[in-house]
């Protein structure tokens, strides 16, 4: 029955979205009885490798074998029946049914043509007890179950399927210590029982305890393979570095004195277990970077200091002076002067539809009104001074700004908080999916930016990004400040070995013919 | 046993629903002037009883109809102009008697589910917006109602042995057509809310990303929600047929009942964000709509304020609702 030679093996597979290579050439090999960790920085290629195994994606090339036989999953349900279950960050639990429904979901156990309820909720309860869970009620609707529970419900869930290859992408990073044990305990049962896991975490310890094979993906690609533990942090992390600086950044002036008061003070900020005790200060004409791995509080942090989130405890300040911001137009007020460049453009920051001076102008309003009514002069004015500026590659100012290409979408929405001439501009991951030309373009503006008097917190999924344009970067971790990186600290190896929380000194300092 | 709190939990619109409905009802009875005016005797509560049942039912099977694609994160607004045309295509073929009867009965029913069928198909394969869709399929279903009873019609062939019996009394006082409404929801909603399919239903409209990602089959479960909605559309016209033995293509009563039929969902504690409520509560809520538009008779005010009073109603108990809102952590979750 057994198949010599792998169970799952993939070869030369590549996905682009739009222009971007998000895999190339990429190839994996998993064996039964295992457990294969996967290691990579943001942007890797690490959750497209995993869309593409879980049927989410289809690849553009490459192939997919299966106990040495070629398959395809068109959709998560294939994969699903091949024998894959693939255990998201809480994506696939449904919040209004309970946690008996959810994890029979897919194949629930009938009964006269109807589901067995009674049979649904023995299999929960087992489900429940197998992935050490048992305190979470069966008939508990997932929307009113805090996230580390609801994370245990994917587990629990993924085992009915009874699966030969679990994938596990950053599923603990919700889960508190004690789940995180009990998860193991079942994992390692699992792999004893012959299951190939699939795990994907940044906790390097937690690789360093579970993985028996671990593979290093960086740009798309995997560029090695090794047993667990014949490595040190210092040479995983040198592996997953690696990429080319590909874009030229603006020269960085001298540091700002010390003793200029900033603009903008945060003390202590917290909001519920996101953001924890954080606290960071930027001057005029500081470019001030926000790093670590994605979604460890950085967007959250932007939006509590743009006025978003409430219940948020803390201080701000600016200029000094303790500052309520409620809301974000609060936050575009003259006396505060803030600006937030969102991340997701299409939602966040356009109005898709309208048209490109009305997306420019329609924060600033306020600016060119008098008595209530628009100056249209004024407004013109304020708007073609503004496509000069950024160098805007537009048709025309009437066209919709849903016509314009990815990268002057972007222009167009730090053009339009332009407008209200804000002194500190927040910006959240504001390079993504755009090219590399309009980046550098963006860069440049950055630095004038901060040249001509604000304050700039800039946070970038791109190492580079932080290490090329910022005068200090903050790390952020679980939602609390890592380190703080000033000048010439700002180096790849510091950021990323901050980012996934390992001895710094280890990582951080060069070693030479560390990785010989 | 701890089981109870979480089966109130899922069950608290439906309720809810309950609760509004018996209070409504019972200031409507007590106060209704054919029961004061004989001294609540039991024969004039069963008379009121069986007319408030026999005008409740027709909103609450469009209700259910509504429900169905509610459930899913739609909204039909061909509900109502599917109950007009089933009620003018009955008037025309359920004549006779026997199993010519019966014959039109199925071809009334078979018309529903096949405009339900064709929402159902249009949204899934389309991938337009429901109800987008169902604007413009209403005003096609509005139009064959028109093609086929030009002028209101009393039909003189239409069996009105079936519709009397429909109307009428069981032994006991009990409305024959709370019966029928209790069978029909036994026979089609308890199978349906128990089989896969229905779960699928209420998994699309709680999460449609999560239950792709879950491997549910959301094409099939919409297009059983639709298909099932056209049907309780069908069974409302066919029922309207039975009570006024006529058939109109009345324009005002296909947008009446399906915008009645949004508030009754409301009303019945069905989420219009999908994936939670009960087609039991949402007929609660219908018939404690119609308690409440007819309270205003026992008060002897002029029917002009039936429309308002009824509005005020609705608001205030879709603001009850939407309370939770107050407890949102990120404001930009509220635009979600």
């Amino acid at each position: 029955m057994s198949v010599v030679g792998p169970m799952f093996r993939m070869e030369g597979v590549s996905k682009s979205y739009g222009g971007v290579r998000a895999l190339e050439k990429a190839g994996l090999t998993v064996e039964a009885g295992r457990v294969h960790a996967i290691l990579g920085e943001n942007g890797a290629g690490k959750s497209t490798l995993i869309k593409v195994i879980a049927g989410v994606v289809e690849p553009d090339e490459g192939s997919l074998i299966l106990d040495g036989r070629e398959v395809t999953f068109p959709s998560p349900a294939a994969a699903n029946k091949a024998g894959i279950a693939c255990i998201f960050q809480e994506l696939s639990l449904i919040p209004h049914l309970s946690v008996a429904d959810n994890i029979s979901i897919s194949d629930p156990p009938m009964r006269f043509g109807m589901i067995d309820q009674k049979r649904q909720r023995m299999i929960a309860e087992e489900a429940l007890a197998r992935a050490g869970a048992d305190d979470v009620h069966p008939l508990a609707a997932v929307k009113d179950l805090p996230l580390s529970r609801r994370q245990m419900i994917e587990i629990a869930k993924a085992l009915t399927r009874q699966p030969r290859i679990l994938i596990l992408d950053e599923a603990t990073s919700a889960l508190t210590a004690a789940d995180v044990t009990k998860i193991f305990a079942v994992l390692k049962r699992l792999r004893s029982e012959g299951l190939a896991l699939l795990y994907i975490s940044h906790r390097m310890h937690e690789i360093a305890e579970l993985a028996d094979e671990c593979t290093v993906f960086r740009n798309g690609r995997n560029v090695a393979t090794y047993r667990a533990g014949t490595k040190t942090d210092a040479e995983v992390v040198e592996m997953m570095i690696g990429r080319g600086y590909s874009h030229i950044f603006p020269p960085k002036p001298a540091p700002v004195s010390t003793d200029k008061p900033p603009v903008i003070e945060v003390r202590s900020l917290t909001w519920y277990d996101r953001l924890k005790n954080i606290s960071l200060a930027a001057r005029p004409g500081e470019v001030v970077g926000l790093g670590g791995l994605d979604g460890q509080g950085q967007r959250e942090l932007l939006l509590a200091m743009f006025g978003v989130l409430k219940g948020v405890s803390g201080e701000v300040l600016v200029d000094g002076k303790p500052v309520n911001i409620s809301s974000p137009r609060k936050a575009k007020s003259r006396e505060i002067g803030m600006a937030l460049i969102p991340e997701d453009r299409k939602t966040e920051g356009l109005m898709l539809p309208m048209s490109v001076a009305d997306n420019l102008s329609y924060a600033a309003l306020d600016l060119f009104s008098r008595a209530g009514i628009i100056d249209r002069a004024a407004e013109r004015a304020a708007i073609d001074a503004m496509m000069q500026l950024l160098s805007i590659r537009a048709a025309g100012t009437g066209i919709s700004v849903g016509a314009l290409s990815g990268g002057n979408q972007q222009k167009v929405v730090i053009a339009k908080w332009l407008m209200v001439k804000p002194r500190i501009i927040l910006l959240n991951d504001p390079t993504r999916g755009i090219d590399v030309g309009t980046k550098q373009e963006m860069y440049q503006l950055l630095r004038r930016l901060a040249d001509s008097g604000a304050a700039i917190i800039f946070y970038s999924t791109d190492y580079d990004e932080l290490i090329g344009c910022c005068d200090r970067v903050v790390v952020l971790y679980d939602g609390a400040i890592k380190r703080v990186l000033e000048g010439p600290e700002i180096t790849e190896r510091a950021l990323i070995a901050s980012a996934l929380n390992i001895a710094t000194d280890e990582a951080a300092s060069p070693a030479p013919g560390a990785n010989a | 046993m701890s089981d109870w709190r979480y089966r109130i939990g899922e069950h608290k619109g439906t309720l809810i629903a309950i609760a509004i409905f018996a209070v409504m009802f019972t200031i409507y009875l007590v106060n209704h002037p054919a029961i004061t005016s004989n001294g609540f005797s039991a024969t004039a509560v069963a008379n009121v009883v069986n007319t408030a049942a026999n005008k409740g039912v027709l909103l609450a099977l469009v209700a259910v109809a509504q429900t169905l694609v509610v459930i899913t994160s739609g909204i039909d607004l061909s509900v109502g102009m599917i109950f007009v045309l089933c009620n003018c295509l009955a008037s025309a073929i359920v004549v006779g008697s026997g199993w010519q009867t019966a014959l039109g009965v199925a071809g009334v029913l078979a018309t529903g589910l096949l405009c339900g069928a064709i929402n159902g198909l249009i949204v899934i394969f389309g991938r337009l917006q429901p109800i987008v869709t169902t604007i413009a399929t209403g005003a096609i279903y509005f139009g064959i109602a028109l093609a086929l009873r030009p002028n209101p019609d009393v039909s003189d062939k239409f069996n009105g042995d079936l519709g009397d019996a429909m109307m009428g009394r069981l032994p006991g006082g009990i409305p024959a057509s709370i019966v029928a409404l209790i069978v029909i929801m036994l026979v089609i909603w308890i199978p349906f809310r128990r089989s896969p399919i229905g779960r699928a239903a209420y998994a699309v409209g709680s999460s449609e990303m999560a239950a792709y990602m879950s491997g549910v089959r959301i094409g099939r479960a919409k297009f059983v929600a639709y298909t099932l909605s056209g049907l309780f559309s069908g069974l409302g016209g066919l029922y309207l047929t039975f009570t006024t033995a006529s058939g109109a293509a009345s324009l005002a009563n296909g947008s009446t009942y399906t915008l009645n039929s949004i508030a009754a969902v409301v009303l019945g504690g069905v989420s219009l964000f999908g994936g939670s409520g009960s087609a039991i509560g949402a007929i609660f809520g219908a018939f404690a709509f119609r308690a409440i538009g007819d309270l205003l008779f026992d008060f002897d005010i002029e029917p002009l304020w039936q429309s308002l009073f009824q509005g005020i109603v609705l608001l205030v108990s879709v603001c009850i609702g939407a309370a939770q809102l107050v407890r949102v952590r990120n404001r930009l979750d509220l635009f979600g």
